[in-house]
């Protein structure tokens, strides 16, 4: 199992290291300033997205697992961009996985994709998703304006990549991202006038992810209900768990494509947990049933929402992390049955990363 | 000849940074040739090019939360770049108080 998470949160980013006498955090780095993600990469290299209230999104890297730390290029809209976007935030960081090792994508808000083919030190702006005509239609889901929060390379082809963009739907590039087309049929959005409820350039998926034994299969936390793809985004399912469908979080089991996590809050306007009691639930049959897991997370007066970046999964899918708004941090080595606190105290939790 | 670097060196507005900024760079306050606040920021931000994406924009707009006093009077935010300045002015780049 995975015994080193990455913890990147409203006040800095923190490293947590699993010992004989359990998790302990080992590093702290950005102090006070907010991280909107992190990302472990290959040999020792971390990135880490900052936001700096005031002055800008900024990048920076550590060669040495994150004893130090230096400012490298933060990706930036062309002046010939339409609509002369300014990037606001770094919404997430994600490798180019095994086709391309060195590759790193990042995604905006605004909803802009960028690549890095050496380590971070450029970034190309993938104009082409910028310039779909359907972008006029995409609009912002709790920020200004619409951003891009998962981007999953398929293992199986080097040139094919989703991304999925709150609120302007999920997008596949089979060439390297240089033409684009929007997927998730299936997929309703009740939050605009009926008829253009199934437009499926305005959905609002909060995260999509994908089983990495299985590409074909993804797994959504929408505005309105969870899905399951069983054809790599193309066409959705919705599923019924039971009680509370919405959320922002979603983890993919890595080898079984019938397992998943969602963690529920009150929808939309309330996003708590409901009655004060936090819960996870895990589908293991493909979303045909579900258990509420409980054992180990607060059962009264907790309102720690989790946000998309908030859960994660390590290469068993056995060990599980999960982060709240409320600065509290969990672990469960038992595929999520039952949860032990690390900290409770901890800044509003952004992200955690698993190695 | 005389006279003119005389004047060149005279003219050069100053440009302070909040503290936050000094982080980034270190030093300052920095002499500043130009007869606007962007051209006298241009000045500064081409000697010390790391502060560049603190202060302006993707598109070379003044960062939403970043002002500008000059002379103790605050910019308006719109204006603030194309504000003439004169060869003495003391330029203080601030984070606003509104956000971030």
């Amino acid at each position: 199992m995975s015994d080193r998470m990455l913890v990147a949160t409203r006040k800095g980013l923190f490293t947590l290291e699993r010992r004989r006498a359990g998790w302990a955090t080992s590093l702290t780095a950005f102090s006070g300033i907010p991280v909107t993600n992190a990302l472990r990469h290959r040999h020792g290299v971390i990135y880490a997205a900052i936001k700096h209230g005031h002055f800008g999104p900024k990048l920076h890297r550590s060669d040495d697992n994150g004893r130090s730390w230096h400012e490298i290029a933060a990706p930036t809209f062309p002046a010939d961009a339409a609509g002369s976007p300014s990037l606001f935030q770094i919404w997430t960081l994600v490798g180019g996985g095994h086709h391309h090792p060195d590759r790193l994508w990042v995604g905006g808000i605004p909803a802009g994709l960028f690549r890095s083919d050496d380590r971070g030190e450029s970034w190309q702006f993938v104009r082409g998703l910028w310039d779909v005509p359907e972008r006029t239609r995409w609009f912002g889901g709790g920020y200004d304006d619409a951003g891009i929060h998962s981007i999953s390379p398929d293992p199986r082809q080097a040139d094919r990549v989703l991304v999925a963009i709150s609120c302007g739907g999920v997008w596949e590039s089979r060439d390297g991202g240089a033409t684009w087309t929007v997927l998730g049929k299936g997929l309703v959005a009740p939050y605009v006038p009926p008829e253009q409820a199934e437009d499926s350039a305005i959905q609002d998926p909060h995260r999509v992810v994908r089983c990495a034994a299985n590409a074909d299969v993804m797994w959504m936390q929408h505005h309105a209900g969870i899905y399951r793809s069983a054809d790599a985004g193309a066409h959705w399912t919705r599923l019924s768990p039971p009680g509370d469908d919405f959320g922002f979080a979603v983890a993919a089991h890595p080898h079984d494509m019938r397992t998943a996590w969602f963690v529920p809050a009150i929808k939309d306007e309330i996003r708590v947990p409901r009655d004060g009691a936090l819960c996870v639930t895990r589908t293991s049959d493909g979303g045909e049933s579900w258990e509420v897991m409980r054992e180990g997370l607060p059962q009264r007066d907790a309102y720690d929402l989790i946000y998309r970046h908030g859960l994660d999964v390590d290469e068993t899918g056995r060990r599980l992390a999960m982060g709240s708004t409320t600065g509290s941090l969990w672990t469960s080595d038992d595929g999520g049955e039952s949860w032990a606190l690390l900290n409770a105290h901890l800044p509003p939790i952004y992200a955690v990363n698993f190695d | 000849m005389i006279a003119a670097i005389f004047w060149f060196v005279w003219a050069m507005a100053e440009v302070h940074l909040t503290s936050h900024l000094r982080n980034i760079v270190a030093g300052g306050p920095f002499a500043a040739a130009g007869a606007t606040v962007g051209e006298a920021l241009a000045d500064v931000l081409n000697a010390q090019p790391q502060l560049r994406s603190y202060v302006l924009d993707d598109q070379g707009g003044l960062r939403k939360h970043v002002c500008i006093f000059a002379d103790g009077v605050r910019l308006n935010h719109a204006a603030a770049l194309d504000h003439r300045i004169g060869p003495q002015t003391k330029l203080h780049v601030m984070q606003a108080l509104s956000g971030g």
